[in-house]
């Protein structure tokens, strides 16, 4: 399938092709695409798991385009914030096609990264060599929590700012300078319009500029080692003459009209979200957050929003508000660790023992159980079942360099499995 | 905690001697019965929140126009039945009452209702308008089941009457220690409005139903572009997955 520089730019003179040469020997455009999309060779057999790393690319197109929309209309003011919501609701043309995008880009985003993130856990795409590509897929995640929690302040309603004072108040439980470092991110002695600025600042353009730059180093990473696959075996083992990976087939035009498909199949879903069911039941957008922020006023239960809540729950599942910040941080810190707690030698779990199997089934049990009592009162049998179910979510990681030294994995084939 | 049975019955209110055991209305599980799509029940809406709602309470995000505009009225009907003071037609919809005196009235200031449906419900709000019942001991002569407490006088007695509520008293035990709490039962009524019970119910039910409305006016719309936007989606989607195909034919 190689496309040679010639055939791309044209041999047969004409003004078009010579501009194509003049501009190729500036810049290297067609080098790029050549390396990235059309000569970029990707295993043929991936399967639905495969869908959520576009899919991510796509959702976030539509953050910085609905986003910039937003902020055209948006007054980042403790007096203004909430009625400029409103304004884009009513009186903006399509503001409330915007803004609902936007807000729903914004739970759909964390959904396409968890699956993406799963995925990865399934077919051990976080060992060698993809050990580099994990740790920044992972600051990604964490860029992406500090995006929607400062996203999440701006409308400054209720819960907004509720939900602000707690998780700032965190860093009050560090010992001696706690207090001053929470001083220090709101600006003041508690939320105020102040904090309100600087969150606007950041969600705008800091974070995103982060984000944006971790995506290109994400997917420079990932085209320098290659892609893992279901069967987790190397691709690049078994060349053609030509040099090109048996297993391997060009990105374009293979998984760009693949992912075309995947990303037909997430507009339906989102649309359908967008426009019968914005809110989601609450969940993507909470009813106490249709009433202004109310310094005076708690709301009766707060909990953050669905994607925060698995931490939540952890933070709360201890009484002492440091250890259970502490535990919070590691619970989202381990992750980075994977690639050398795992010490089985096996990627796929196609291929691995029942106890790597077994392991991760009750920890993705232990983050849905707890992203479900993050939103719940923490009182009675919840704290008991946040508790058993924190320790499952930490023996996942902790106890990772024993049992998966312990597993009898099956012989993991020469080549991928694919049935055309 | 562990409930005890019913033991005691007496009613708080009236002399009348008491309530079926186990009995009782269940008003928190009431429901609103509204309608987004019917223009008819929104402009009745309209019209008694203008009437009954506005004196206090304004929907300071919506605007007289926008109204007009989506449920289907014409700029004379909007003046003559909606604006009575003398605002124009692009203007908010604001209550005159100055916020300063409501506060010193009421002991705080009507909230602004235009996202009140969004914010508590509209199950909430048909039940708020629906269980104002007679208590000597508030300054306003009523209380709310719904709404413990409420600042608000019941401005719809008029229409609704007036209604006592029937409680009992249920004897909880709570760590050991028993506990009388009393737990509503019935209603009775007091004094006739001029509506009859099924006219209430219509006349509240428009009422939720205008407020949600103008919690969010354009969902009407967007439910009827989404129908649009889903077809050509999974259109798109069938052409891009046939595409797929035939690009994938030489993969084997």
């Amino acid at each position: 399938m190689g496309t040679s520089s010639e055939q791309m730019t044209g041999t047969n003179g004409g003004r078009l092709a010579a501009l194509n040469r003049w501009f190729d020997a500036r810049f290297p455009a067609h080098k790029l695409i050549r390396e990235h999309v059309s000569e970029y060779y990707a295993p043929k057999n991936f399967n639905f798991w495969y869908y959520f790393g576009s899919l991510a690319i796509v959702v976030l197109v539509i953050q910085v385009i609905t986003g910039i929309f937003l902020a055209m209309s948006y007054t980042p003011s403790d007096t203004e914030a909430f009625q400029s919501i409103e304004y884009i609701m009513r009186d903006v043309e399509w503001g409330w096609l915007i803004r609902y995008l936007h807000s729903t880009g914004a739970s759909a985003f964390f959904i396409v990264v968890y699956l993406h993130m799963f995925r990865a856990l399934l077919y051990g795409s976080y060992k060698a060599p993809r050990e580099l590509l994990w740790i920044i897929g992972m600051l990604i995640y964490v860029a992406l929590m500090a995006e929607g929690f400062f996203g999440y302040v701006l409308p400054w309603g209720n819960m907004s700012y509720w939900g602000a004072q707690v998780i700032v108040s965190l860093f009050g439980a560090i010992p001696g300078i706690g207090e001053g470092l929470a001083e220090w991110i709101r600006g003041d002695y508690s939320i105020s319009d102040i904090t309100l600025n600087r969150f606007f600042a950041l969600h705008v353009v800091a974070v995103p500029l982060l984000l944006i730059a971790l995506v290109v180093a994400h997917i420079l990473a990932l085209h320098e080692v290659g892609s893992n696959n279901p069967d987790g075996v190397e691709i690049k083992k078994h060349k053609k003459p030509d040099g090109t990976p048996l297993d391997g087939i060009p990105f374009h035009p293979y998984y760009t009209y693949k992912d075309l498909v995947g990303t037909g199949f997430f507009l339906i879903l989102f649309a359908i979200v967008v426009f019968f069911a914005p809110t989601l039941g609450g969940y993507f957008l909470e009813p106490p957050n249709f009433e202004p922020a109310n310094p005076l006023n708690t709301p009766e239960h707060i909990a953050p929003v669905w994607y925060f809540t698995p931490y939540y729950a952890i933070l709360r599942a201890v009484p002492d508000k440091l250890v259970g910040a502490i535990l919070m941080g590691l619970a989202i810190a381990l992750f980075f660790f994977l690639p050398w707690l795992d010490r089985c030698k096996v990627k796929s779990v196609r291929y691995r023992g029942w106890i790597y199997k077994l392991f991760l089934a009750a920890f993705a049990v232990s983050f849905l159980v707890l992203m479900y009592l993050g939103l719940q009162p923490a009182q009675g049998t919840y704290v008991i079942l946040a508790r058993i179910f924190t320790a499952v979510y930490f023996a996942f990681f902790l106890l990772m360099p024993i049992y998966t030294q312990l597993e009898k994995t099956k012989p993991v084939p020469e080549r991928v499995t694919f049935h055309a | 905690m562990r409930k005890a049975t019913l033991v005691l019955a007496a009613t708080l209110l009236s002399g009348t001697a008491a309530a079926s055991a186990g009995g009782g209305e269940s008003w928190s599980s009431w429901h609103a019965d509204t309608d987004i799509n019917s223009k008819a029940s929104l402009q009745r809406g309209a019209r008694n929140f203008v009437n009954y709602c506005l004196g206090c309470h304004s929907l300071q995000y919506v605007r007289y126009n926008r109204i007009a505009q989506d449920l289907e009225l014409t700029e004379e009907q909007l003046k003559d039945s909606l604006m009575f003071t003398g605002e124009r037609p692009f203007d908010f919809v604001l209550s005159a009452m100055p916020a300063a005196d409501a506060e010193t009235w009421f002991g705080r200031a009507p909230p602004d209702l235009s996202l009140i449906a969004r914010f508590k419900g509209t199950d909430y709000l048909y039940r708020y308008l629906k269980t104002f019942y007679v208590d000597e001991s508030k300054a306003t002569g009523v209380n709310n089941l719904a709404l413990e407490n409420a600042a608000m006088p019941h401005v719809l007695a008029d229409l609704q009457g007036l209604q006592k509520a029937i409680f009992v008293l249920e004897k909880h035990v709570e760590a050991g220690q028993e506990k009388m709490l009393r737990r509503f039962d019935h209603f009775e009524s007091a004094a006739p409005g001029r509506l009859s019970e099924a006219e209430y119910d219509a006349f509240v039910n428009d009422l939720v139903n205008f407020l949600d409305y103008a919690a969010e006016p354009v969902r009407a719309q967007r439910e009827q572009l989404g129908i649009w936007v889903v077809l050509f989606l999974i259109v798109f989607t069938l052409l891009a997955w046939a595409l797929k195909k035939e690009i994938w034919k030489d993969v084997h």
